[in-house]
């Protein structure tokens, strides 16, 4: 007989591990990357390679060379910081810009804090907030969207965002009753007919993986829904009151990254609070910011600054939010 | 279906070959009986090399309010007194008994009659509880009697009996259940008796329906005892979940179920009562599941106490060639042994042979933040918190965020993906802050 393994228990383990649950966040982006293929066409397959692939590249070779220590690329982190970051981007963004981002998310905003776990900051998020403010025409320059299957004269257009379109509008002081129609309606919105980056545009791609993370337990209800209700019910309430300068709820919730920020970025476990109680008040707090930047900020869309500004906070929800012990 | 609301996991259940009936085991040619085999104030050995011995005289005593003592499982000659390995892997002393024939006290009562009618006062229940060396069979071995004095200024109103057997592979309780269920509620009503209360609750979880209608059946021709059922989660087993899940109440921090007019006690705890205040008695032998997915003849075995365990892994058709660890206990809340020279205590409910493939902790990664910890614990704690805080060596705020609320049960572990050591580094940080505040 084999020498006798010694170990405290539990001696039973549950099936999960850390590639596993990473590999099941790749599959649930799955849905928004083809999605994204389908409306921006070979531009959105090769910004989501490129970043795919750089991130993957910049962990193995920090890690190696770096660090010196056994790469971890094949536990699936890097590939959705890769996807997420495609997700925030415009197709058309130039392919150096997207491997700097791939770069700063990586190398600064990952590693240099202690690799996957030890971030505070969203990575994907994080880059994108870098290239927005290194390279605001580029990040800002949207292609209006061109099916993969649809007509080339379209090819070289580009124009604002919903919300860019809306925000400009409204800072010319033209009544929103005149702008809106100008705009996709909610039936386009859901499926993803507007511009913006890759993965903003399509709700219902979104939501799908959103769906296949709650069925497979890594994500709970508790942060997608407080981000999207509290921004919803603080939107709702603005426009109630002037629904010519404040812009139709439901329009914040399915333009813009909105859904793609609650369901995949606000959900990243690394940079959210641990407790049911926290999550409710840091996705309240995502849904509250990202309504306020977009309606008074300088930039036109307000979720990735939001997350970016609750995950700085993360600590002291921590600490403050806690769990109900039981018996106290 | 009731159960309880904080927490808990969903392991496997292995339940082996639960419907093969019990084996009784013969008699080992010598026997290791340890000579403490409770929680709480240590026995003295009261024999001595080359005393004859008779199966139920008592070979240790112990005058201590919380203490109990173990008598002869067997008949013959204590041949040495030794220290042996016991499951925790710390050397006991223990008493080694050449067996001879099989002769037993002419006081107890062996014949197969099943005794209903209760006849002992009160008072003689939890005297002769005491005298019989009956300790908790759920695994903590604490001692009955005391459980049974319940303090002034207190009063139980609910007993609550464990026929929960939450950890996957255990099939012992069920078997006990099946075969001797009369006798357990029996053991229960004697319980009810020296405790005065009403009512006695029977929880047993919704994934054994044959004890469920069983015990249901028979309870109707008993008075004041209620059968359950529980939704499966584990760790419902535990003492405060399972009052929780049956009566809504919850234990408040650092009280005991007393506090809130709640006892528990093993079903088999049941049974151990019902032979010591029917039949005299004490507590001499036990079943123990042997078992594991490549073990040849999963049984639960009824054996006396002191038995070596190689003689139940025998039993069992030997240790298979893959093994790679032997769990005494369930796979959740069970130790490792790490000598096989060892014997069957009053707390011994299996011998789980795990294969070696099973047997090695995945490798530990860094805490991903997943909070699957804090979603599984039972008690509400924050291990990937706390844990953290043992590494920092933070005593003071370790206790100040609950520790000592933590109850072992290994949730936080088993669903950790990076399979840190949240619970080894919980049990360091008890530990830590229990002997700290006793040097205070």
């Amino acid at each position: 007989m084999n020498k006798l393994v010694i170990s405290g228990a539990p001696h039973l383990h549950s099936p999960d591990n850390v590639p596993k649950i990473m590999w099941a966040v790749v599959i649930a982006l799955v849905p928004t990357a083809l999605t994204s293929v389908y409306f921006f066409g070979l531009d959105a397959l090769v910004t989501i390679s490129v970043a795919v692939a750089s991130c993957l590249f910049f962990e193995w070779a920090i890690q190696k060379y770096l660090l010196k220590q056994e790469p971890t690329v094949t536990d699936g982190s890097a590939m959705i910081t890769g996807l997420l970051l495609a997700f925030n981007l415009p197709s058309n963004l130039p392919i150096w810009m997207t491997i700097l981002g791939s770069f700063f998310a990586i190398g600064v905003v990952k590693m240099a804090f202690g690799g996957l776990g030890k971030n505070p900051f969203n990575p994907a998020l994080a880059a994108r907030a870098f290239l927005l403010i290194s390279f605001p025409v580029a990040m800002t320059s949207w292609p209006v969207i061109r099916p993969l299957f649809g007509e080339s004269a379209m090819d070289a257009l580009t124009g604002p965002t919903p919300f860019g379109f809306l925000k400009e509008g409204i800072a010319q002081g033209i009544p929103l009753s005149e702008l809106m129609p100008q705009v996709p309606t909610y039936a386009r919105k859901l499926v993803g007919a507007h511009g913006g980056s890759l993965g903003e545009v399509s709700a219902i791609a979104i939501l799908l993986g959103g769906l296949y993370m709650l069925w497979k337990r890594i994500i709970t209800w508790h942060i997608p829904v407080a981000f999207i209700g509290s921004a919803f019910v603080f939107a709702f309430i603005l426009n109630s009151i002037n629904p010519e300068i404040y812009i139709n709820p439901w329009v914040h919730l399915l333009t813009g990254g909105l859904m793609l920020g609650a369901v995949f970025m606000a959900t990243d476990m690394v940079t959210s609070p641990m407790s049911p109680k926290g999550q409710l008040v840091f996705g309240l707090g995502c849904g509250v910011l990202t309504v306020i930047i977009r309606v008074w900020g300088a930039y036109p869309e307000g979720v990735s600054f939001a997350i970016l500004i609750m995950n700085a906070f993360v600590p002291l929800i921590d600490r403050a939010f806690k769990p109900r012990v039981f018996g106290k | 279906m009731k159960t309880f609301k904080l927490g808990g996991v969903h392991p496997k259940e292995y339940k082996l070959r639960a419907e093969d009936p019990s084996v009784t085991l013969g008699l080992p040619q010598q026997g290791i009986v340890f000579v403490n085999q409770h929680l709480g104030a240590p026995s003295q050995c009261i024999v001595a090399k080359g005393d004859k011995v008779k199966v139920g005289q008592p070979l240790t005593k112990n005058e201590n309010f919380i203490g109990s003592n173990v008598h002869s499982p067997f008949s013959g000659t204590v041949s040495k007194i030794d220290t042996f390995h016991d499951a925790s892997g710390y050397r006991k002393e223990a008493i080694v008994i050449d067996v001879e024939g099989d002769e037993w006290l002419e006081t107890i009562d062996r014949s197969e009659d099943i005794k209903r009618d209760i006849t002992l006062s009160k008072e003689e229940i939890i005297a002769k509880v005491r005298e019989m060396g009956i300790v908790g069979m759920g695994g903590a071995c604490f001692p009955a009697h005391v459980k049974l004095m319940v303090p002034e200024g207190k009063t139980a109103e609910y007993l609550i009996i464990n026929g929960v057997e939450c950890e996957p592979y255990l099939t012992d309780d069920y078997r006990l259940m099946i075969e001797s269920g009369e006798q357990c509620l029996i053991g229960v009503s004697a319980l009810r008796k020296a405790l005065g209360v009403k009512t006695a609750f029977i929880g047993i979880e919704n994934n054994k329906p044959k004890a469920i209608a069983h015990l249901t059946k028979l309870a109707q021709t008993f008075e004041g005892i209620e059968v359950v059922p529980l939704q499966v989660k584990y760790p419902q087993g535990a003492e405060k979940q399972l009052i929780y899940a049956i009566t809504g109440r919850e234990v408040p921090s650092g009280k005991l179920p007393i506090d809130i007019g709640c006892i528990v006690s093993n079903v088999s705890t049941g049974y151990a009562v019902y032979e010591a205040v029917q039949k005299n008695k004490p507590l001499i032998d036990r079943m123990v599941t042997v078992t594991g997915l490549h073990v040849e003849k999963v049984s639960n075995f009824n054996v006396r106490i002191g038995t070596p365990i190689s003689m139940l892994l025998e039993a069992a058709g030997g240790i298979p060639t893959n093994t790679g660890k032997i769990i005494n206990g369930g796979p959740m809340m069970g130790k490792a042994l790490f000598s096989l020279d060892t014997a069957v205590t009053k707390g011994t409910s299996a011998l789980l042979l795990m294969d070696e493939s099973d047997a090695h902790r995945g490798e530990e990664a860094n805490c991903i933040r997943c909070s699957k910890c804090v979603q599984a614990c039972p008690m509400g704690l924050e291990p990937y918190l706390l844990s953290a805080l043992v590494e920092n060596d933070n005593f003071e705020r370790l206790e100040n965020e609950n520790v000592m609320d933590c109850i072992e049960c290994g949730c936080c572990l088993y669903s950790c993906p990076s399979y840190r050591p949240l619970l080894d580094c919980l049990r360091v940080g008890k530990y830590t802050v229990r002997t700290l505040k006793s040097k205070q």
